[in-house]
């Protein structure tokens, strides 16, 4: 670590551009930097009409057009299972289904998805008509406090799926071939994160139902 | 109330009927279907929320001296800007936010901005224009080891600590460190604040609901009753959630002075750097032995740091009670730094202290030329080293977790040698660590209410941060009265409800629980007086009360109107009388890439000694939780300071890496059978610690047998093992 706390030995980073690199640091971020004389700003942006299937019902938003599609589902259509834990597409809690494909939904912006079938952990199951994974993950203890949990099964779900599709991964030893392992699962869910650290439990869940388990 | 001051005797809960069973959580489907609401979450109580973003400062120390808010305030949607020319006045005791231009630290907030979206909240954070001054901080525990120094309570000087050392003929004198590290809870600390006149509903993410609503009265100056903190679900905690953070204070201000519901959450950006994090620390370790292992000399010497007034990492708390010697000079020294505030995270002490004691034991054995395992073994103690035989534990099986593991674990197989065991690519090795955490206990409160159609509620301002709260109550209500768990409701996580332990160091469970079996004990009396038995004789069974060949069904004494018994539990001296902890041996199988120095872990096992265990599912969640983080700060976690500014720079969960799926294979749990009726009425101890404390110095030590190479800078990522096995 450079335990030289004087900035100017570093030399110009972009960091230290941001932060300042003199004694009095007049601008706190890069719109400002370029120009902190800037005037009032536009005004409010126009809405962007936009219909989304979400869970088999059709809803047309008219939205800000910087509206991700996780705070569109979360803060305009009230379906608060789907999870906000980074929004910088790093954890997986936001993970839902579009057009059957699972993806981080705070990293995609709500009008992009006109017209398109969209599954979040609403739409999989409610307590006393679970779907499988659901029931699993209750029976296997696959989360503790609960808050990546939707997105771990979303997650899990699409990505069985993915097996059926002869989609490889990482660790895949033969293309032609791909063979259902712990391993595989490891890979493929490593982007949605448990702090809580129920690992064990999820891979159980999945195997479980993978296996034509049904909990 | 109910006092706990002589060891339980025998009691309801020995029937084990629904305790020590694996129930399945009971708010496991609505977790699993996403029908859980955390704080940002209540929109049925707050339908019109505005949202609050924070602004933070973006110095590690100095002044703010110019603040222009008027192009935020202009911007399209924006309802107000709060800063510290505006802000209300609070109170210095508490959380107080806003209170002035001098910064303190890096992540401070600076301003608040309310919007009707978050869009255009979060738009118009971005157009404040902030001046600072920039002062050098101190953010570096390097720079300070020889500088300004204070003295931790609770340091020790026994015997003769320094000519024990100097004439033992095996001895270790190393130097540790262990980084500062995030708790990176999955769900962002969040608040949405309504007022209703005069009163105040804070929906948040916290683990302590009475600390919360004496926090934010005390900060904002209004009268503890006219708050209510409601924390029904917890997206992870480990301590964090533990403070009372701008987003609680600013969006109850907020709220107040817009008259509309505010909700804020930090951004996953902000927490790392606002909210508190695991201080760093550097531990000097000196251990002399006889040639028969036993320690002779036992230093643990701690150097940590903090913001003024904070604590740091107390590193060398638990090696006042791990093992015999008679010689001990066990110290911790705090430097003042101008980091974000240190705070408890998960095993606070025992954590990373268990890291640097449990990774020279094994130095010292292999000194020794003794078996690591068989090193901890001839070091026990039954009672405290520092006390005497006069204050004994209350339960303390270290040993026998250790030879459980070592035959489960195939320890025989080890080659003490490192670098012999070769599989492929992979250099292959085991290590072993033993475990300790403190078992503290604090009072709970319980409601406990059997209604006409014969069910029961239980109710309580404990909190369950995934620890698995609501179901272990449930599992003591149902045993306690004799009903099915199918019939028992669990309310959990509101200050309105019977003030409670709250969760934090592994006393949420076992406190929580004593109280419910406080509030049933009373139930119970209440209604054997109403069927005209002895309460002392009666027996709760199968949804009826009996004594003698007199059964009465209990949902028949309830008539139209519930029965309802509040208690708590209160507990006495015996933590003072009797040394109390969990204790548990964990043992790693680690393989390090010959060519590129990459750990992977590939088995581990913890065998652990918690007293009862009150529900097998759980606590072994608990214990898979704790042995993953302490893989995580065995092999990556790592906040990494960027002294030019005094902050965590790798402030996101992609750069602070803590462990995912691939990294973690299927872990092993055994718990011994035992109880222990100093702790509590229910026998039990605290587990939720337990798994992190000494995993992560098994992963380092079984690194060290695959390899040969120690790596004494924690964390043990592949560059530092490769410049070892380089040399």
């Amino acid at each position: 670590m450079d335990q030289d706390s004087n900035p100017k030995r570093t030399g110009v980073t972009r960091r230290g551009l941001l932060a300042g690199s003199a004694a009095t640091v007049a601008l706190a971020n890069a719109h400002a930097l370029a120009d902190p004389a800037t005037p009032s700003p536009a005004p409010a942006p126009a809405t962007v009409p936009v219909s989304l299937n979400v869970n088999g019902t059709k809803h047309s938003l008219k939205l800000d057009p910087r509206v991700t599609l996780l705070d569109a589902l979360r803060e305009r259509l009230g379906l608060t299972g789907t999870k906000k834990g980074c929004d910088h597409g790093q954890c997986g809690a936001c993970t839902v289904h579009v057009n059957g494909t699972r993806i981080n939904s705070c990293l995609s912006l709500a009008v992009m998805h006109e017209g398109d079938e969209i599954t979040t952990i609403e739409g999989l199951g409610l307590p006393g008509n679970l779907h499988p994974m659901q029931a699993a993950f209750v029976k296997h203890d696959g989360f503790q406090c609960g808050y990546c949990t939707p997105g771990q099964i979303c997650s899990s779900v699409a990505m069985l799926k993915e097996f059926d599709q002869g989609v490889p991964s990482n660790v895949t030893e033969d293309l032609e071939n791909i063979v259902f392992s712990d391993e595989e699962v490891r890979e493929r869910m490593s982007g949605n994160i448990c702090r809580c650290a129920a690992y064990p439990n999820i891979v159980a869940a999945i195997r479980e139902v993978h296996g034509g388990g049904v909990a | 109330m109910m006092k706990f001051d002589t060891p339980a005797g025998p009691n309801p809960t020995d029937k084990l009927k629904v305790l020590d069973k694996p129930y399945d959580r009971i708010d496991g489907p609505l977790k699993v279907s996403g029908q859980a609401p955390y704080a940002y979450e209540y929109q049925d109580a707050a339908p019109n929320a505005a949202y609050g973003v924070v602004v933070t400062s973006t110095i590690g120390k100095g002044r703010i001296d110019t603040i222009d808010t008027s192009d935020a305030e202009r911007a399209p949607g924006v309802l107000m800007v709060m800063t510290h020319l505006n802000a209300p006045k609070q109170n210095d005791r508490g959380s107080p936010q806003l209170q002035g231009a001098e910064i303190k630290q890096y992540g401070q907030a600076v301003a608040l901005v309310v919007a009707n979206t978050f869009e255009q909240a979060t738009a118009a954070a971005q157009m404040l224009h902030i001046g600072y001054s920039q002062e050098k901080g101190r953010f570096s525990l390097d720079l300070l080891k020889d500088g300004e120094l204070s003295q931790r309570a609770g340091n020790v000087d026994m015997g003769d600590f320094a000519g024990a050392f100097a004439g033992a003929p095996a001895k270790v004198d190393v130097t540790y460190t262990t980084p500062n590290q995030s708790h990176a809870m999955m769900e962002p600390h969040a608040s949405t604040a309504v007022w209703h006149g005069d009163k105040l509903t804070l929906y948040l993410a916290h683990q302590v609901m009475h600390w919360v609503t004496s926090g934010v009265a005390g900060t904002i100056g209004i009268p503890e009753a006219n708050i209510r903190a409601v924390s029904a679900y917890v997206g992870g905690g480990f301590g964090s959630k533990l403070v009372i953070y701008a987003d609680a204070i600013l969006a109850s201000l907020a709220a107040r002075k817009l008259g509309r519901p505010v909700k804020i959450a930090l951004t996953r950006g902000q927490i790392f750097n606002h909210t508190t994090h695991r201080a760093q620390t550097m531990q000097h370790l000196r251990l002399a032995a006889g040639r028969d292992g036993k320690l002779v000399a036992v230093g643990h010497a701690t150097y940590t740091g903090d913001q003024p007034g904070g604590g740091g990492e107390h590193a060398s708390g638990q090696t006042k009670l791990l093992y015999a010697g008679k010689n001990r000079l066990i110290q911790t020294y705090l430097a003042e730094l101008d980091l974000p505030k240190a705070g408890a995270m998960r095993a606070p002490g025992e954590a990373v202290g268990l890291l640097a004691l449990e990774n020279a034991m094994d130095e010292l054995a292999e000194q020794l030329d003794m078996d690591p395992v068989e090193l901890r073994v001839v070091n026990d103690i039954q009672y405290d080293p520092e006390v005497g035989p006069d204050r004994p534990f209350s339960e303390r099986k270290l040993v026998q977790c250790l030879r459980t593991g070592a035959e489960r674990f195939g320890w025989s197989k080890r080659n003490p040698k490192p670098g012999q065991v070769r599989d492929g690519q992979w250099l292959v090795g085991m290590g072993v660590s033993a475990g300790i955490r403190g078992n503290p206990v604090t009072a709970s409160g319980t409601r406990v209410t059997l209604r006409p159609d014969g069910t029961v509620l239980v109710e309580s301002a404990m909190t369950d941060i995934g620890t698995g709260s609501y179901t272990i109550n449930a599992q003591t209500a149902a045993e306690m009265l004799g009903v099915p768990m199918a019939a028992v409701e669990v309310r959990l996580g509101d200050s309105a409800l019977p003030r409670a332990s709250g969760s934090g160091g592994s006393w949420g469970a076992n406190s929580s629980t004593s109280g419910t079996y406080a509030a049933c004990w009373l139930l119970r009396r209440m209604l054997a007086e109403k069927a005209g038995f002895d309460p002392e004789q009666a027996q709760f069974a199968d949804g009826a009360i009996a004594a003698g060949d007199k059964r009465v069904a209990l949902k028949s004494l309830v008539g139209g109107s519930p029965v309802t018994a509040v208690d708590s539990i209160e507990f006495g001296d015996l933590t003072k009388k009797y040394a109390q902890a969990s204790f548990g041996a964990h043992f790693a199988e680690v393989g390090v890439d010959m060519h590129t120095g990459e750990p992977r872990v590939r088995r581990l096992l913890s065998v652990c000694s918690i007293g009862r265990v009150l529900n097998p599912k759980t606590a072994r969640s608990q214990c898979l939780g704790g042995m993953t983080m302490g893989v995580g700060s065995a092999l990556m976690e790592d906040l990494i300071v960027d002294p030019r500014f005094g902050y965590f720079v790798n402030h996101d969960m992609a750069e602070y890496q803590v462990p995912v799926h691939a990294d973690i294979p299927d872990l092993d749990v055994v718990f011994l059978e035992g109880e222990d009726n100093k702790s509590s009425p229910m026998k039990a101890r605290g587990v939720g610690e337990l798994g992190i404390c000494g995993v992560g110095a098994a992963v380092t030590n079984a690194i060290y047998n695959a390899c040969g190479v120690r790596v004494r800078d924690y964390p043990a990522t592949m560059d530092k093992i490769l410049a070892g096995l380089m040399t």
